[in-house]
């Protein structure tokens, strides 16, 4: 898998470079902001992935979010947006879940193109064609302040 | 045999001479019988498919999965360029000035229609409202939701967002838009029963060059609607999928 690294002409501020190592050993420089992007109100973001979790389709709430542009984003592993504070034990547990074929719900920190990051709560179903796991679908809304702070003080331990 | 015809009861009442009109037409075009048959709540629409007494339906996304999973329906077409999208609305001296305003014990007016209540509950999740904090006060239209709120009996509405923009002038000047829905893709259906799968082609066709004439711009502007468009199985699909993650 191979994910184009945020270099300092995506981002403003400053940032902290980090490296993330995916499941499958590959691994992406990413630049993080400390500087959080709001969940507008009444958006959802809605993608689509085939079976590895490359996005097939997205909505254009998806594609303002991520900063990212469609073309971008069209091909592109879900894990694009992966922050690296989220632990992997979560994605674990995630993929876990839906390759089993049940729904995963959870909060989610997502990392922008530029850096910065917005949190969601993501519901990802398995998609069933014919009886079989074809790929998923993805659903973000805007989270609740008291359930991430939650998460934060579990997870992240802050 | 006649066949049923019906449309989810969440259609503007202006609407109602328009689905009578298509109605016409689709027998015209169909060269059989169809009686349209409007249900006045939900709840009598869903008794009617559980009884197997619809054959074609302008279905409501909610109802998409019980209808493909259990009933065997499929997606024949959809208008072009409409999409449902909720907005949640209070008094206009309410003192919540957005969503994480409002207290976890809530008294909320809505109508029946389900993808609206699912869109609106989910807007209210930011401020740790759920369904089992929340008291429903049911009504039978919007006109209604809209009286419940001026008057004092709901905390805040729910409302489809053409619904609410289509309310008088007077009432919309007593109430305040707290949150719109900005989801782009939760959408209505013509779906068609197991007895009328035979016409699907036909009237998948007659359905998608219906704007190319002016009878059928007619027909069309008596439902609101500038054209169909063909609506696949993986459009249909989707729509479940995503009432799916929105009902968890």
């Amino acid at each position: 898998m191979e994910i184009k690294d945020i270099t300092p002409a995506d981002v403003s501020g400053d940032y902290e470079e980090h490296h993330i190592t995916f499941y499958d050993g590959s691994k992406r420089t990413v630049l993080v902001v400390d500087e959080e992007v709001p969940y507008p109100d009444g958006r959802l973001i809605v993608s689509v992935t085939d079976l590895e979790g490359r996005i097939t389709e997205c909505n254009k709430s998806f594609v303002d979010m991520s900063a990212y542009s469609r073309d971008e984003l069209i091909g592109a592993p879900q894990c694009i947006l992966r922050h690296p504070d989220i632990p992997s034990h979560v994605y674990a547990d995630l993929w876990e879940t839906i390759q089993a074929g049940k729904k995963w719900q959870g909060y989610i920190k997502n990392l922008r193109k530029d850096g910065r990051y917005y949190w969601v709560l993501a519901t990802i179903i398995p998609t069933v064609r014919n009886g079989e796991i074809v790929g998923y679908a993805s659903v973000r809304r805007k989270p609740s302040r008291k359930k991430i702070d939650a998460f934060i003080a579990e997870h992240l331990g802050n | 045999m006649t066949l049923t015809n019906t449309v989810s009861p969440d259609f503007p009442p202006s609407h109602i001479a328009g689905w009578y009109i298509f109605n016409t037409w689709l027998q015209n075009t169909l060269n059989e019988r169809v009686r349209l048959e409007l249900h006045d709540s939900f709840s009598q629409q869903q008794e009617a498919i559980q009884a197997d007494a619809v054959d074609m339906i302008y279905a409501n996304p909610a109802d998409a999965a019980v209808l493909v999973r259990e009933k065997g329906f499929v997606g024949v077409a959809r208008p072009t360029n409409r999409v449902d999208e909720a907005v949640i609305v209070v008094a206009k001296d309410s003192p919540a000035q957005a969503v994480e305003d409002l207290p976890e014990s809530l008294k909320v007016a809505m109508t029946a229609q389900p993808d609206v209540s699912t869109m609106g509950m989910i807007m209210l999740e930011p401020a740790d409202i759920t369904p089992d904090t929340v008291t429903k006060i049911e009504r039978d239209t919007y006109a209604l939701v809209a009286k419940s709120l001026m008057d004092g009996d709901a905390d805040v509405g729910f409302f489809l967002k053409d619904a609410f923009e289509s309310l008088s002038s007077f009432v919309k000047s007593q109430l305040r838009v707290l949150v719109t829905s900005d989801i782009q893709v939760v959408r209505h259906g013509l779906m068609l029963g197991p007895r009328m799968q035979q016409h699907k082609e036909a009237l998948q066709a007659a359905l998608l060059s219906m704007h190319e004439t002016e009878n059928g711009k007619d027909i069309l502007s008596g439902l609101g609607f500038e054209a169909w468009e063909a609506l696949h199985s993986e459009d249909v699909e989707f729509m479940i999928d995503l009432m799916e993650t929105l009902t968890v």
